[in-house]
């Protein structure tokens, strides 16, 4: 059942529309649907896709959703879908003011979409693909069954994050398993020296040393991988023992987590940005006097902060503000930076006016990592008030641990890299010549979760149908878990010495 | 966006998987408390947890970043992170009977031979000639009208027009039916004397529920009595029957003797299914009183009683003897089931053995 959309808001999509291309904004056509609150429900539990395959994990997302619903705990105002034509969804029963504003937000979103070069990889044409991604899954399941398909699934998505955010910036590699050239007979060079001079020229141990190293060389090209493989999905697909199907939904899976990664990656930057729009458009062109309060009342709520919670569309958008400010008022390169006078910084300001072109800039090249990387500074951090805080761990109160600008963007960049999530990559398919996968924890001063890790493992093991392990460092010790299948084995392999508290 | 069908399939295959989580799982939640969650007038329902998607995910300690006041070392007020939602799942009264019957393989509960207590139901299945017009049965009443035609040779299937008279018509009526009624009164004795603890009440809480609810499935209605006693007895509601804190010391006997009582002037025998249960830590105070209760339960209880269940609760450090004393006296008898709940993993098994008679 499709509800029309109001007279008035299709104009209002019209103006909208209209003050964004006046901005420099480019996007695909916008497509606005209204929807139902259960339809919206529906689709967030689906991420946006009313076409996405059956699986019981969207029927839990949307029970809690509507639960929380009814009982007035969150309300989604909008979705917006990268897509082209680009579709966003507007709640029904909304005010035509805050519908008017999601559409300002929602043009902003549409713009980050085209122009942002972590989504240049994304498939345009998504919800087509998603709907084909359903036919496919619905076949399998009705040739080998719903829990057996649906098990599979489940397996997949626990790995859906081990893919390499780089790859998307490479060319599509073939397949990887090309077999290497055995390494060229190992040989040490020899300095040419007259007999009695040969111990000097050509020290024994230093001959050996070399000899060791070649042969280690040799040794690690026969490894498989012949490097550490960030992509996890795409291995297990190349190279675990899968049935066809197995390999095609795993395949579906890793297309749609490429897909989602860009999402991921910039949640900062592209609230923020679609934040920064829709101010920008409602006060300054869209908004009638009888309007403000409305608007102020719902876009404070929407900027809202608390403790313990981060809150993406106040960081992003302030963070574009500051850049904006600071390049309009030439408050960057070498002469800014090495200034030590605080009143001269105060007042600084060079009349440049490259704000707006900066954050155009910015928004095409960065992704959150990066732009708090880049942008993040010590002036903004106090002006924001942000802090660390950690659980004290008697009371388990969260208590504020520093506000130093250091630790503050050590926290954020650890939050923001990799999508906060750990790297975990393969170092060897065949670990002990037994064909078990040997997973290695990039360690980056955070532990992992470890009942959780251990689940994970259970689900890789389904996958490779071989014991897979994985190393970690956990507290102070090196460690290695082992998954056969049957049971969980836990060693240690070195101890450090304690580590300093803190 | 006609996607309403889609996600009630993909809500209903995971309410398909709840349902079986928790009846796999049921014997080893059967003894936790959460399983009882608030239960409204005949929903149960039952946090789950457990269905996050496992990934490998930093365990961040505690730590993270956001913007607000406060110093370092304070509190940056009530850190308001609503924390993970439980799932819960719903059950009805029968469906968790059900599951608890299949999994701890209890025999359903033959309600005593009172099948002769008519109760009045009925279900339209007669016809008759005479009624109101408001239950007129159409169909029979033209085939009557046919048949009559036929019979009489006034039907001429060239012109086939059916003529109803007076006497063709024809109307429901229903015929009462015999239903028998079970009637059910499920006593629960508590000792609440010094010795029995919040932890010990929490089992009795527990495993009472469990009886309860396994028993009312079998019944229409059921009526509950809640009696506490420590020397004294008395006749106490639910919300008090778990919470009151007494002292003092134990006579069993009182609890009998009220039992007795009431039973006696509000559930005759005759017309009702009677289920005692009684959970104490079995430390009686004398052993004349034992000798008294198990010539009571001989005498006056046990012949107009279903079932007499006797939990022994047992607290660090007591040790009483009421579970030898009765076992000594009933062992054999059908209607005498005896259990000892030293903890919580007992609690199963303790409910297999008082339920597991049948009657």
């Amino acid at each position: 059942m499709q509800i029309p959309l109001p007279k008035e808001l299709i104009q209002a999509q019209g103006v909208a529309e209209a003050h964004a291309t006046s901005f420099g904004l480019t996007f695909f056509r916008v497509a606005f649907e209204m929807v139902d609150y259960q339809q919206m429900n529906a689709l967030a539990a689906y991420a946006g896709f009313p076409t996405r395959y059956p699986h019981y994990r969207f029927g839990m997302e949307y029970q809690q959703m509507s639960k929380s619903y009814e009982y007035g705990l969150h309300k989604i105002y909008e979705m917006v879908i990268n897509n082209n034509p680009t579709y966003a969804y507007l709640l029904e029963g909304n005010s035509i003011l805050d519908n008017k504003l999601v559409m300002a937000h929602v043009y902003g979103h549409a713009d980050f979409f085209l122009n942002n070069m972590y989504f240049a990889h994304t498939n345009r044409k998504m919800i087509d693909e998603m709907a084909n991604h359903a036919t496919r899954i619905r076949r399998y399941q009705e040739r080998y069954g719903v829990e057996r398909v649906e098990r599979f699934i489940d397996a997949s998505l626990a790995i859906d994050d081990l893919i390499d955010p780089g790859a998307v910036f490479l060319p599509e590699r073939g397949p990887a398993t090309e077999k290497q050239d055995a390494p060229p007979e190992a040989s040490v060079a020899r300095m040419p020296a007259k007999s009695y001079m040969d111990r000097y020229v050509n020290p024994p141990a230093y001959l050996e040393q070399q000899k060791r190293r070649l042969e280690d060389e040799s040794r690690s090209a026969l490894r498989f991988p012949p490097r550490p493989e960030r992509d996890v999905m795409r291995f297990i697909m190349d190279h675990a023992p899968l049935e066809n199907w197995e390999r095609d939904i795993l395949s579906i899976i890793r297309e749609e987590a490429y897909y989602f990664l860009p999402q991921r990656q910039t949640k900062v930057m592209n609230e923020g940005w679609a934040s920064y729009w829709h101010s920008k458009i409602m006060t300054e062109r869209m908004l009638d006097d009888s309007e403000i309060v409305d608007y102020a009342d719902h876009h404070s709520g929407t900027m809202a902060t608390s403790p313990g919670r981060l809150n993406p569309y106040k960081l992003g958008l302030e963070l574009f503000r500051d850049i904006e400010r600071r390049w309009d008022r030439g408050q960057f390169g070498p002469d800014w930076d090495s200034c030590e006078s605080m009143a001269d910084r105060a007042n600084w300001d060079r009349k440049l006016g490259l704000g707006r072109e900066k954050i155009f800039a910015a928004r095409r090249v960065h992704c959150d990592a990066t732009f708090l990387d880049e942008f993040l500074t010590p002036e903004f951090c106090q002006e924001q008030k942000l802090f660390v805080s950690r659980e004290e761990p008697k009371s388990k109160r969260q208590v504020v641990s520093s506000r130093e600008f250091d630790e503050v963007k050590q926290a954020l960049l650890l939050q923001f890299t990799n999508g906060g999530r750990p790297v975990v990559e393969i170092t060897d398919a065949n670990f002990a010549n037994r064909g078990e996968l040997y997973l290695v924890h990039r360690h980056v001063g955070v532990d992992l979760r470890w009942d959780w890790a251990q689940e994970t493992l259970t689900q890789l093991n389904l996958l490779w149908r071989r014991p897979v392990r994985l190393e970690s460092l956990r507290g102070n010790k090196l460690v290695r878990i082992g998954n056969d299948g049957k049971s969980i084995a836990e060693e240690t392999l070195m101890q450090y010495p304690t580590k300093a508290a803190g | 966006m006609g996607d309403a069908s889609r996600i009630q399939s993909d809500v209903n295959r995971f309410r398909q998987i709840v349902r079986g989580k928790v009846r796999e799982e049921l014997r080893r939640h059967l003894g936790h408390q959460e399983m009882i969650g608030r239960h409204g007038k005949s929903i149960v329902s039952i946090p789950i947890p457990h269905l996050d998607q496992p990934r490998f995910v930093h365990d961040p300690g505690g730590k993270s970043v956001s913007q607000g006041e406060g110093q370092a070392g304070e509190g940056p007020g009530a850190g308001n992170d609503p924390g993970r939602h439980l799932l819960q799942a719903e059950f009805t009264i029968e469906e968790l009977a059900t599951m608890l019957g299949e999994a701890l393989e209890l025999p359903r509960i033959q309600p005593k031979g009172r099948d002769e207590i008519e109760s009045r139901g009925g279900r339209y299945t007669g016809i008759n000639i005479v009624g109101p017009e408001s239950l007129r049965h159409f169909k029979r009443s033209y085939r009557q009208a046919l048949r009559r035609m036929i019979s009489t040779g006034t039907y001429d299937p060239d012109r086939p027009s059916v003529t109803l008279t007076r006497g063709d018509r024809r109307y429901r009526t229903w015929k009462p039916r015999a239903l028998p009624r079970a009637n059910a009164v499920i006593v629960y004795v508590m000792d609440v004397s010094g010795s029995m603890g919040a932890d010990q009440k929490e089992l009795v809480r527990i495993e009472s529920f469990w009886l309860d609810t396994w028993i009312r499935s079998h019944y229409q209605g059921v009526r509950s009595v809640y009696i506490v006693h420590d020397a004294t007895a008395k006749e106490v509601d639910r919300d008090t029957f778990f919470r009151v804190r007494e002292s003092g010391g134990t006579v069993i006997s009182s609890a009998y003797e009220l039992c007795h009582r009431i039973i006696q002037e509000r559930f005759s025998p005759a017309e009702w299914n009677l289920y005692l249960f009684h959970f104490s830590d079995g430390e009686n105070y004398s052993r004349q009183d034992t000798e008294k209760c198990l010539e009571m339960l001989r005498d006056r209880l046990l012949p107009g009683l279903n079932l007499f269940g006797y939990g022994q609760v047992e607290s660090y450090g007591t040790s009483g003897d009421f579970y030898e004393a009765l076992q000594a006296r009933f062992t054999g008898n059908e209607a005498v089931a005896l259990s000892r709940i030293p903890d919580r993993d007992a609690i199963v098994d303790s409910i297999k053995t008082l339920l597991s008679t049948g009657r």
